[in-house]
């Protein structure tokens, strides 16, 4: 990254970023919330949820914000009329493509799909769901996955490959038939390179990757990344 | 009786949930007396009232479509009532009903396991009673809703909201109101 700097509007507000900064990060550091599920910070962005998508004037297309560099003069929207629609219909399509109930959910009350909803104001879903059946994988001595309410952020795998640094998580097929593996699609219990160092429990936005019998208000801990790369700098 | 004729008519309907919705609505307390000088029950599994009454203003439904009798009751509903409110979870997702979806001829496969897997005495699939639905539904799957609040239960600050909205004419605004489980 160059010293140089960046000004562009976002939301109204002038402000002036080092260039290279994305509109996610650029937004945030001044006080402007956008809603994700996959972006987070200590990690590499992958733009997979969609639901930081915002307007930038001149394009008639939507930008995911974590994957768009700022450039100079640059007049963003973060939150018309219309995104709030994309973004309810995103948390809707998330919503309907796995079995998430989450009255019987390890992560009820601790879920950033449900408190999304929540804000958003996702009063139903208009889809038909797709109540899937995936096996749930226990095999390992705490380390539990539920692939039925997993939403294919990849924050895991990403924790696990650039954090930890094992690479032990990774997905295979496509689209909805999308699920995060272990290793060559092995159960977690015989992974030869697992640490269980449960950092891919501690970023799950969901309850699908979940430490057992211990509660998620423990478990969950999202800044560790930016924590441990931050210890890692000094 | 004439006082009662000008009130607003409100139904409320019990289909597959556990009833945790009404506990829910009777949890406005005190509330519940301010609310009764505006409303009159017309049909609730709380007042015995047989028929689901013609020309209802408001009806709020507890409990997902599992079977073809509440099949028949929630289209008689929506035929007789202005506003039909999905009320809870089971009602706006299918919620715990609804995870025999997950299985094919997850009919026979949910009455198996009640009555035969599980049952320790007269192992049978009870024949008397209405047929399941291969899938479960929620209620707009089925008829046309025209209002949603979520929860397992939803709160009875969050019905005491809708309800209130309503009654005032306006329509309510769900946004951080709906909160899933």
């Amino acid at each position: 990254m160059s010293n140089s700097t960046v000004t562009l509007k976002i939301d109204g507000v002038e402000i002036t970023v080092p260039e290279g900064t994305m509109i996610l990060k650029a937004a945030t550091d001044n006080g402007i919330r956008i809603p994700t599920l996959c972006a987070l910070e200590g990690l590499s962005n992958s733009g997979g949820c969609r639901l930081c998508l915002v307007e930038i004037a001149g394009s008639p297309k939507l930008f995911a914000a974590c994957i768009t560099p700022v450039s100079s003069g640059m007049v963003v929207t973060t939150n018309s009329e219309r995104l709030k629609e994309y973004r309810k219909m995103t948390v809707q399509l998330l919503l309907s493509e796995r079995t998430h109930v989450c009255s019987v959910c390890v992560a009820n009350d601790h879920c950033e799909l449900q408190s999304l909803a929540n804000e958003l104001g996702v009063d139903h879903v208009m889809f038909e769901r797709k109540w899937t059946d995936y096996k749930i994988d226990s095999t390992h001595d705490f380390l539990v996955i539920d692939r039925n309410r997993c939403i294919l952020c990849t924050r895991c795998i990403r924790v696990c490959d650039e954090i930890e640094g094992a690479h032990t998580l990774d997905l295979k097929m496509r689209g909805k038939d999308t699920q995060v593996i272990m290793d060559l699609d092995n159960n977690w219990g015989v992974s030869c390179s697992c640490t269980s160092c449960r950092k891919c429990a501690k970023v799950c936005p969901v309850g699908a990757i979940y430490v057992e019998e211990e509660p998620l208000a423990r478990t969950k801990h999202k800044e560790i990344a930016e924590f441990l790369l931050a210890r890692r700098r000094r | 009786m004439m006082a009662a004729a000008e009130k607003v008519k409100v139904a409320t309907m019990w289909l597959s949930g556990c009833s945790g919705c009404h506990m829910s609505f009777l949890d406005m307390d005190e509330l519940l007396i301010d609310l009764a000088a505006k409303i009159q029950v017309v049909y609730s599994p709380i007042a015995d009232v047989k028929v689901f009454p013609e020309k209802v203003d408001v009806t709020l439904i507890e409990g997902a479509v599992a079977n073809d009798e509440q099949l028949e009751l929630l289209k008689q509903a929506r035929e007789r009532t202005k506003v039909l409110i999905s009320l809870g979870d089971c009602a706006v997702t299918g919620n715990v009903p609804a995870l025999r979806n997950a299985w094919g001829n997850s009919a026979r496969l949910a009455l198996e396991r009640a009555y035969i897997e599980n049952a320790d005495v007269n192992k049978q699939i009870p024949t008397d009673v209405p047929e399941l639905l291969e899938k479960v539904r929620p209620l707009h799957e089925v008829v046309k809703v025209d209002y949603y609040i979520p929860g397992c239960p939803p709160s009875a600050g969050v019905i005491t909201y809708v309800l209130t909205e309503l009654l005032a004419g306006r329509v309510p605004n769900m946004e951080g109101k709906c909160k899933y489980g």
